[in-house]
């Protein structure tokens, strides 16, 4: 099938002078030479075929935005070229040329006009936007008083209220509640078997891979890795994983390591604090037969371990962890007091081993991991050490996952029947 | 293979009206008032110049005898010229600033943007403009026949506006010490512009300062339509017109190579 989007080396620097006025020379002919030029995209091309989807995924700053504007016309090739066939819509924001005082049909108006369409036009398809906005009498009344979420509807109505031959989106359905995202892929899925084109950029690979068949990842300016989007997503997480390992900060130690993901990063947001009293000198996890491992298999326990060396005597402190998704969300948290260990006085420089053994009920997914030694006061509770978002811990896809969606693997145990047949 | 920035302009008429009625309906939005206010503050500006200047100052006009009336009609007749030329200026100059996002999120052409700024000053002008002859009626100051180069006044300032705001604002995308100049610039100029004074209480020497600024002679064309009743130096300002033609010739170009790089510093 012929292609619709062409992209032939392509490629995008900025240009530094001297001066800027030699920039402003330049233009009129006057040959100034630029004092740096630096490539943030370069050595790109792919083509995409009527009614495909590809999924574009890299870090923050690797190029994908760029490669975008560059589609979308916003922003210029140094080098290379694009073909296109056809109408391109970017949303790379949803709701660019809103005004908070408009009400909803004024900004439709508005905005549509401009994407380019005359007022007769966007008059004619104001009841389908209106339609899919679906926020009732809100339609009327200024951009203002909406909700955030009533916003992101009027602007994803607007930005899709005609059929475009490439469409480009970059992360702007991360907003939204869920039922109206599902309502925005229903209308790209619609689109695309019209023959639109999707070009997605998103950091959320599982929706990647769902609604693409290919995916390209971008590092660093280069087109890494073109094919197909299960391939692609699992090279970006590996990548993701794997930019480099912070050690030296926690001291290692323990036995050889045997599920041990080298790529795995620690913690890039590690926060320490304490009053001085004791230290966590280390921490690591470890399955049950203390192998050190920073990847267990979903529902295989896994072991958090930490040692707290003790400056000034204390009396009955409390040893702490917990356990959090990536957003934060604590998943689980527990200390010795709530486990009723017997609590003693520590002496000046000893040297405790903590050891948490933990069932894994957890989906796959990353988790970060806590841990802390404080003392509770009847007011208030006093951290002598912590270490937050410490140690990552991956969980994988065991061979029993059955978690389809969510935090947890319940493990369901199903069952369907027939109650009653169907009659004619 | 783009086509011609006007003809860009033009399909996206709609558009450009559009933003100047949103800018007009933000403006006077949830105030009382509403609409009116856009008549109140021409009407306001002009009696306040002249009340303060022709009443209070007592200021009298030179060939003029005693009518200080006149004074009040040459200071508002000049006023005219002044706000519109500034407010395009002024506005030109960070428009592509002020629209960074917009223009790295949306493509859409960017010739549109000094245009909303050009037909909403034009808007704004236009009943200052209306205030102005309201106040010239009860000061019983009827315009004559020279009135009619009023509009052609209007259109040469603001092409004089688009060209020197344009070329500025081009300029400002990547020198940002431009947008801190020219508002200083702008203020001088006022001053070197016989506005609120007549050339001839200007000394000697320093006419000829007067005589370059071409805001000069449209000020005083102005003047002369609006109060003398009589018809404008025509060389003069042909002179003007070709200066305009020339700074909208070089602000277009440099608009047109400047587009390429201007979403990579913005």
């Amino acid at each position: 099938m012929s292609s619709i989007l062409m992209v032939q080396g392509l490629g995008k620097s900025f240009r530094s002078y001297h001066s800027e006025w030699q920039r402003i020379l330049s233009w009129f002919g006057v040959a100034v030479s630029p004092a740096a030029q630096h490539w943030v995209l370069r050595d790109v091309s792919f083509s995409v075929s009527p009614g495909e989807a590809i999924g574009i995924v890299g870090q923050n700053g690797a190029g994908k935005s760029t490669l975008l504007k560059l589609i979308a016309g916003t922003s210029r090739p140094t080098e290379g070229g694009i073909q296109t066939k056809g109408r391109v819509a970017a949303i790379l924001e949803l709701g660019m040329g809103f005004n908070p005082e408009l009400t909803g049909r004024q900004n439709a108006l508005h905005a549509g006009g401009l994407m380019g369409f005359d007022r007769s036009t966007l008059q004619s398809v104001m009841p389908e936007i209106e339609g899919f906005a679906d926020i009732g009498e809100y339609f009327d009344q200024p951009l203002r008083t909406h909700s955030s979420g009533m916003q992101v509807r009027v602007a994803f109505a607007v930005a899709t209220a005609f059929r475009p031959e490439i469409l480009i989106i970059d992360e702007a359905l991360a907003v939204g509640d869920a039922a109206f995202q599902r309502k925005c892929f229903q209308r790209i899925e619609a689109f695309r078997a019209k023959g639109t084109s999707l070009l997605f950029v998103s950091h959320d690979v599982e929706t990647v891979k769902k609604i693409c068949s290919r995916a390209m990842f971008i590092k660093n300016g280069r087109l890494e890795l073109l094919g197909a989007a299960k391939v692609v997503c699992d090279r970006y997480e590996q990548h993701m994983f794997g930019a480099q390992t912070n050690s030296g900060r926690l001291e290692s130690e323990g036995s050889p390591l045997t599920r041990f993901d080298p790529t795995l990063v620690s913690s890039d947001c590690e926060l320490v604090y304490g009053n001085g009293v004791a230290d966590i000198e280390s921490c690591h996890i470890e399955d049950l037969q203390g192998r050190r491992i920073n990847t267990a298999e979903a529902g295989q326990p896994f072991v958090w371990r930490y040692k707290v060396r003790f400056r000034e005597q204390v009396d009955d402190p409390a040893f702490a962890m917990m356990i959090k998704t990536r957003e934060g969300i604590a998943l689980y948290g527990v200390d010795s007091i709530r486990l009723n260990l017997d609590s003693r006085s520590y002496a000046p420089g000893e040297l405790v081993d903590v050891r948490f053994e933990l069932l894994n009920p957890l989906a796959p997914g990353v988790y970060y991991l806590n841990c802390g030694v404080r003392v509770k006061y009847v007011d208030r509770v006093e951290f002598l050490s912590r270490r937050i978002d410490t140690a990552l811990i991956k969980i994988a896809e065991g061979s029993s996952s059955t978690a389809e969606a969510g935090l947890l693997d319940m493990e369901a145990r199903m069952s369907v029947s027939t109650v009653m047949a169907h009659l004619e | 293979m783009r086509p011609p920035n006007l003809v860009s302009a033009w399909r996206y008429r709609h558009f450009i009206l559009s933003s100047i009625q949103t800018e007009f309906r933000s403006r006077f939005a949830r105030s009382k008032l509403g609409g009116l206010w856009m008549v109140i503050h021409p009407l306001a500006q002009a009696a306040i110049f002249a009340v303060v200047l022709a009443e209070v100052m007592a200021v009298k006009l030179p060939g003029m005898g005693n009518d200080k009336l006149a004074y009040a009609i040459y200071l508002l007749s000049g006023m005219l010229a002044w706000s519109l030329f500034s407010e395009i200026v002024s506005r030109c100059l960070t428009v592509f600033i002020d629209n960074g996002n917009l223009l790295k999120k949306i493509l859409f052409p960017r010739i549109n943007l000094p245009l909303v700024i050009a037909g909403s000053a034009l808007v704004n002008n236009l009943l200052l403009l209306l205030a102005i002859l309201a106040v010239f009626a009860l000061l019983g100051h009827l315009p004559s026949a020279t009135f009619a180069w009023v509009p052609f006044l209007i259109l040469l300032t603001t092409a004089l506006g688009l060209g020197v705001g344009l070329l500025l604002g081009v300029f400002n995308v990547f020198v940002r010490d431009v947008g801190q100049i020219v508002p200083i610039v702008l203020q001088l100029s006022f001053w070197f512009t016989p506005i609120v004074y007549t050339p001839n209480v200007v000394p000697q020497h320093l006419r000829v300062l007067l005589q370059l600024n071409p805001m000069t002679t449209i000020v005083e064309s102005y003047q002369n339509v609006m109060l003398y009743g009589t018809a404008p130096d025509l060389v003069a300002l042909a002179w003007i017109a070709a200066i305009t033609l020339l700074l909208l010739a070089a602000a277009l170009a440099s608009f047109r190579k400047a587009s390429g790089e201007m979403v990579d510093v913005l």
